[in-house]
């Protein structure tokens, strides 16, 4: 009987086991990314729009940030840090007081020589944020007009937003008692006003440029045609990570810029989502299968009735 | 109540680990995360982090035990239930202890109650650890009302002792899983050795491995200190019983992987060289090939030196693992380096020495090794043959003269 039992579970837990796994294997493994998401950005195919974190409406805004019309001046980063009160606005890097950076960038020229750019780094607010899909307590969230925002009343500070980020932008107030998350915030408060981001409005050449992103991947499609010499004929920001509102142009290639070239096209939410989203199923089909095997395992001989007198339980 | 504390030389030096780590979680919130951690932007998670996918992962057995035990109906491994239990319990205590140290937010640590973002792997294992500690709870409230001459209640959970179990299965596969779920969102920052699809489920198997290679090296731990009537109780014969399938885990760990890593074309990534390569092949080589190995032999597991060897390995390799994933595997695309501070590993150490030292004190003072059946007919019985069974287990000798 004993013997039975074990052969009834072992055969049926490794076959279900392997079974189990290879199919699942096969499932998850055999999804391989997608190579492009739609221009206009709700590049999912999940049902629902994809990441539930709040994008996909039809106007997002965005912002195109042309490197080329860009002379480093850093009024926009002063600017940010006007706006937003921040003490470190002209940090060299992004840091928990510096939202907005402006880098000088040593890069080759076409005829070989070394030449210098700038490039703005900040938040590039996703249209499928992968921060937003991260925070277990959604604290970062998708407007519909475009920016990602950081509701700091919700955070607990466990980071995640920072490890998911493929940009590698949430910095974090380590030295403080009480820390949060920081990261632009596209000014959402003058962007929901109906004005521009104050970097936007600060800068001098136009390099920073605010409109609807259909618009704005229209006029970097025009730049670039009407100036192919002049232009790397790419819009960082057009597919990356499924697509995002700060959009660049440059005439070097964007790695040398310093821009990560290695951010997969896919929106990274998805990632997650086909393995979250089968939580229900995977929940109810464990408990079932578990119903099950308790049923079919309990020992023959069981009841009250099977109890010897001096309380000796089952046989065996 | 009346609790007995029994110091030795080896409980005074957990104590000075604990105490170590205690003073070091106060300068930690005084100080702020930045001052006391080696962590910073490029590295928001460090070794804290590493210690909780290891002790999540360590506590593993419970869930495996209690569905052997409470659905599976087997008799074999009833004795150690209660191990397995307390065990598990302990282990996601200390994963709770370790996340109050790592959050940035502590007092917020119950957000996740009221602020709901179920997209995020994180929330679901918000959820399930919160659960699944709930389960080990009750699965380990028993041994407390025994103690307390509390019956009723007791009997009570033993007659819903399946239910709570399956519940119990269900949290840990989806959060053991999770934590696998948590690094699908780098595949620009975790090294191809370790990202893949497959994350989840090597996790979950990962942390069946895991967790009964912990429960053999405790169960022979406490065999080996914590005197004869352990012993009695705790028989080799069982530890052998449930390290016999850990080849098995191990080797669908193993395939798993393999299959994964060609199905990626990632195989050439194993003869690359480099760091990552280097510390992969220590995880599969000594973490799961040659303990899969070792414990395929019966001769081996009939040794205790060699179940121990081969339980150690496993649990070195499915740690390593883990610190692989959190740490090594993204070393690559950092843009500093990361060691962790003195102050991460005493934290990490008093946690560990506590456990411990909780699960010492229990042993001792609560029926822990008991044969359960027994107490569970002692409370059918409204607890009134309680005095006469410990008054017979308290005896130097056992019944049957082992």
């Amino acid at each position: 009987m004993r013997i039975d039992r074990r052969k009834f579970i072992r055969v049926t837990g490794v076959t279900a086991a392997a079974g189990f796994s290879t199919e699942l294997a096969r499932r998850i493994a055999g999804k391989a990314p997608s190579v492009h998401a739609s221009v206009s950005g709700a590049g999912s195919t999940e049902p629902g729009g994809g990441d539930g974190a709040g994008g996909g409406s039809s106007k997002p805004y965005g912002m195109l940030y042309d490197s080329t019309l860009c002379i480093g001046c850093g009024l926009c980063q002063q600017a940010c840090a006007d706006k937003n009160g921040l003490p470190g606005g002209m940090d060299p890097d992004l840091s928990d007081r510096t939202y907005t950076v402006v880098k000088e960038v040593q890069v080759q020229e076409p005829d070989g020589s070394n030449g210098v750019r700038y490039l703005r780094q900040q938040c590039f607010h996703c249209l499928e944020p992968a921060c937003a899909s991260a925070c277990p307590v959604g604290a970062l969230r998708k407007t519909p007009e475009g920016p990602v925002v950081y509701e700091a009343e919700r955070c607990i500070g466990c980071r995640y937003c920072m490890v998911a980020c493929p940009f590698g932008i949430p910095r974090y107030q380590w030295e403080k008692a009480l820390p949060l998350v920081t990261k632009c915030q596209f000014c959402a408060d003058r962007v929901a006003r109906g004005e521009r981001p104050a970097c936007a409005e600060a800068c001098p050449t136009g390099a920073t440029l605010f409109g609807p992103r259909d618009q704005l991947i229209a006029e970097a499609n025009h730049r670039i045609e009407a100036n192919p010499e002049g232009y790397y004929s790419a819009i960082y920001g057009l597919t990356e990570a499924g697509g995002t509102s700060w959009l660049v142009l440059s005439d070097v290639p964007f790695q040398q810029l310093g821009l990560r070239t290695d951010v997969i096209d896919q929106p990274l939410p998805s990632l997650t989502w086909r393995v979250i989203s089968k939580v229900p199923a995977i929940a109810g089909g464990i408990a079932a299968l578990m119903a099950i095997a308790a049923y079919f395992t309990l020992p023959k001989e069981t009841g009250p009735q099977e109890r010897g007198k001096n309380g000796e339980g089952r046989n065996r | 109540m009346r609790l007995q504390v029994r110091m030795t030389p080896a409980r005074w030096a957990l104590l000075a680990v604990l105490v170590t780590g205690l003073v070091t979680a106060v300068y930690r919130f005084w100080v702020g995360l930045g001052a006391a951690t080696n962590l910073n932007d490029s590295w928001p998670w460090g070794l804290w982090i590493g210690m909780v996918l290891t002790l999540v992962a360590s506590s593993g057995g419970a869930f495996v035990m209690a569905a052997v035990i409470y659905i599976f109906h087997s008799r074999t491994f009833r004795p150690i239930a209660r191990m397995a239990v307390l065990t598990g319990f302990l282990g996601y205590l200390s994963v709770i202890m370790t996340l109050i140290i790592e959050l940035g937010l502590p007092y917020r640590i119950w957000h996740p109650v009221v602020y709901w973002q179920h997209h995020s792997a994180m929330f679901e294992i918000a959820w399930c650890v919160m659960c699944y500690t709930t389960v080990l709870f009750l699965e380990f409230v028993p041994v407390l009302l025994e103690k307390l001459h509390n019956h009723r209640l007791a009997r009570a959970i033993h007659a819903a002792i399946v239910p709570i179990a399956i519940a119990g299965v269900v949290f840990s596969t989806l959060h053991q899983s999770s934590l696998g779920s948590l690094f699908l969102l780098t595949p620009g920052k975790l090294h191809p050795l370790w990202y893949t699809p497959l994350l989840p489920v090597l996790f979950f198997v990962s942390a069946i491995g895991l967790g009964l290679s912990v429960l053999t090296l405790v169960g022979l731990a406490a065999r080996a200190t914590l005197g004869p009537r352990v012993r009695e109780t705790l028989r080799l014969e069982t530890l052998r019983e449930m390290a016999r399938a850990i080849p098995w885990v191990l080797a669908v760990y193993l395939l798993l992987k393999v299959v994964d890593l060609a199905h990626r074309d990632g195989l050439g990534l194993l003869v690359a060289g480099g760091r990552e390569a280097f510390w992969f092949w220590v995880e599969i080589v000594a973490g799961v090939i040659a303990p899969m190995v070792l414990l395929a032999f019966r001769r081996v597991r009939e040794s205790q030196a060699g179940l121990a060897a081969g339980a150690a390995m496993a649990v070195a390799g499915i740690i390593l693992n883990r610190l692989n994933i959190s740490l090594t595997g993204m070393v690559a695309t950092a843009t500093s380096p990361y060691w962790p501070r003195w102050t991460e590993i005493a934290i990490v150490a008093g946690i560990v020495a506590g456990a411990t030292l909780v699960w010492i004190l229990v042993v001792e003072n609560f029926p822990i090794f008991v044969q359960e059946e027994e107490a569970e007919v002692v409370a059918a019985m409204g607890g009134r043959l309680s005095l006469q069974r410990q008054v017979l287990h308290t005896g130097s000798g056992s019944p049957d003269g082992r």
